[in-house]
């Protein structure tokens, strides 16, 4: 597997999504690489679910070309949807059925599928042991708890053991324990299974827990792409500094925080008091990028700052 | 095991697990309703005697009633197409490899075990109820094998075809009405030759005239043939027009059914129940 880990299992290059004369999505490109996680973070309506299902081969692209696991998902046949995985938001399907029922019946779907390298599907028991529904194994899904469901659900997205897993908000609706446990799960897909994960949400905290990269969506385009912290530091980069002089309070956004305050004790010396320096967040980055993108869509003056990202 | 193998055998387990589902507890109430019903109407129609044929209307009408049921597997999976859709069972198959063929295999499952239990349900207590049947010889079952089998395959294709086409479970309601209309004017709760014939002729285009006359022709006896069209039980027309609705259900259903599978996707299946939840509300 070693050697594998540096495969390019995900590659869209100028992906378009046209609704009449209304573009969804712009010029999306990016790759991700086998063990990968991948979140996807935008405002509603920015594109996120639309690129998710075009990934998935549930939608029908415009333009642009996307290989997933080398296949153009518009054309995928059977054996390469038994190597992806899809996390779907169960409402009161198969409500009859029986937990480990179901999660076996469709499992069985993926035995011919087995190969050397990759058992399918995964043992019916231990797939529900793992994602905590040992204990209602044999309830009927309608019996279930909102958060039991979508354990379920993730259970169902991965009993073919993906190489490729995809996750569309996966945790909307769910309390912060049933999150926790979530995120648990996740982490050891990702990191046991080396399964490449691609996710949505809009939550930045999760992002920033679970994904190895963000890619931030805006106004159907990528407004940026990097790690948590490279997003951060990288794209805004305004430190917050506060202090007080002469008992008036002060605040100054500043790109360089340790210059500027440097500055300040140069000019004022003492007079400075209860500095305070606030690194940029994730979430002043996001918000100003979405402000920017949803602002100023036309001008596309914002990209200058894009450009300097890693790719 | 190939994939053939894996999607067939998925799929009849698929079919068995909801056969056996809609037949235990809540729901067997719901599945027995309208075969007692009909065993019922049956009962006050036993000792009603048909003009001067000799048979009772109870007799002429329970072989016509089991046809009546084979016609209504249509409706079923009109229901189940639509619900599957709509609750997001069918994004479920489609994100499993052959899921969709394995779902297909299922409901045929399914829906031709419903069938079959309904028959068994009307048959036993009915042969009690009326006599005059002639279920002594193996013809009699042979000939109620073979217009079973063409009777589903001349209805559940065409189901599949107008589940697939509305747009909701509760539009299932609409599909109904013709079909009940069709059963009405079918010749299987009166002989059609009471009827006038222009409507005797839109009940011959459909597949339900024929699978009343069919199963008739299977379970009376000979000489019932007297109330019957031209006095014949007319089974090559009954294979041949059965043939037609087969064969048209049997191309155009792939289609059909394709594109809606094709159309499928998660964010179809949440607006789908945001709309339900509100109408809920």
């Amino acid at each position: 597997m070693m050697m594998t880990s540096k495969e390019v299992v995900l590659d869209v290059d100028g992906l378009r999504m046209r609704y009449g004369t209304f573009d969804v999505l712009r010029d999306v490109t990016f790759q991700a690489r086998h063990g990968e996680v991948l979140a996807l973070l935008g405002p509603n309506g920015a594109g996120k679910t639309t690129t998710i299902e075009i990934l998935e081969g549930f939608r029908t692209r415009s333009a642009g070309r996307v290989e997933v696991l080398g296949t153009d998902p518009a054309h995928g046949d059977q054996q390469w949807r038994a190597r992806v995985g899809v996390v779907l938001q169960s409402w009161r399907d198969h409500g009859k059925w029986r937990v480990r029922e179901l999660v076996s019946h469709l499992g069985s779907y993926y035995a011919c599928y087995s190969t050397e390298l990759i058992r399918r599907p995964w043992d019916a028991d231990e797939l529900v042991a793992a994602v905590g529904l040992t204990d209602h194994a044999n309830k009927e899904i309608r019996k279930l708890s909102g958060g039991q469901r979508r354990r379920l659900d993730v259970a169902i997205g991965i009993v073919g053991r993906p190489e490729l897993l995809f996750l569309d908000e996966p945790t909307a609706g769910f309390d912060p324990q049933a999150r926790h446990e979530f995120h648990k799960l996740v982490h050891s897909l990702a990191q046991d299974d080396e399964t490449t994960i691609v996710l949505t949400t809009h939550d930045l905290d999760e992002a920033e827990k679970l994904a190895d990269r963000i890619m931030i969506l805006g106004g159907g385009r990528i407004i940026a792409d990097g790690t948590a912290a490279e997003l951060a530091q990288r794209i805004v980069g305004k430190d917050e500094v506060r202090w007080t002089r002469d008992g008036q309070r002060f605040v100054q956004s500043t790109d360089k925080s340790t210059k500027f305050v440097f500055g300040l004790f140069k000019r004022y010396g003492e007079a400075i008091v209860d500095l305070e320096v606030r690194r940029a967040s994730l979430e002043d980055t996001y918000l100003s990028l979405v402000h920017e993108a949803e602002s100023g869509q036309s001008q596309a003056v914002e990209t200058n700052n894009l450009e300097e990202m890693p790719r | 095991m190939n994939p053939t193998a894996t999607v067939l055998r998925a799929g009849f387990t698929c079919g068995l697990i909801e056969l056996r589902q809609s037949f235990t507890g809540a729901a067997l109430f719901g599945q027995l309703l309208w075969p007692v019903v009909t065993l019922v109407a049956i009962f006050f129609l036993r000792d009603r005697s048909f003009g001067a044929s000799g048979f009772t209307l109870g007799t002429l009408v329970l072989p016509g009633v089991l046809g009546m049921f084979v016609a209504l597997g249509m409706l079923l999976v009109v229901q189940y197409l639509s619900a599957d859709r709509e609750d997001g069972t069918l994004l479920r198959a489609k994100a499993t490899p052959n899921g969709i063929r394995g779902y297909l295999i299922g409901k045929l499952v399914t829906v031709s075990g419903t069938i079959l239990a309904y028959l068994t349900i009307l048959l036993i207590p009915g042969l009690i109820i009326v006599g005059g049947l002639d279920i002594g010889s193996i013809r009699s079952w042979l000939t109620l094998g073979w217009v079973l089998l063409l009777g589903l395959m001349a209805t559940l294709p065409i189901g599949a075809v107008l589940g697939s086409l509305i747009s909701s479970p509760r539009h299932a309601g609409y599909i109904s009405i013709p079909i009940m209309g069709l059963i009405a004017i079918s010749g299987i709760f009166y002989p059609i030759t009471a009827l006038p014939q222009w409507l005797q002729w839109i009940a011959q285009s459909f597949p339900m005239y024929w699978l009343g006359l069919g199963m008739r022709s299977a379970l009376l006896p000979a000489s019932a043939v007297s109330v019957e069209i031209g006095q014949s039980w007319r089974h090559l027309e009954t294979i041949g027009v059965l043939g037609v609705w087969a064969v048209l259900g049997l191309v155009l259903a792939p289609i059909v059914l394709a594109r809606m599978a094709r159309r499928e996707s998660g964010s179809n299946v949440a607006e789908r129940r945001e709309k339900a939840l509100r109408q809920v509300l």
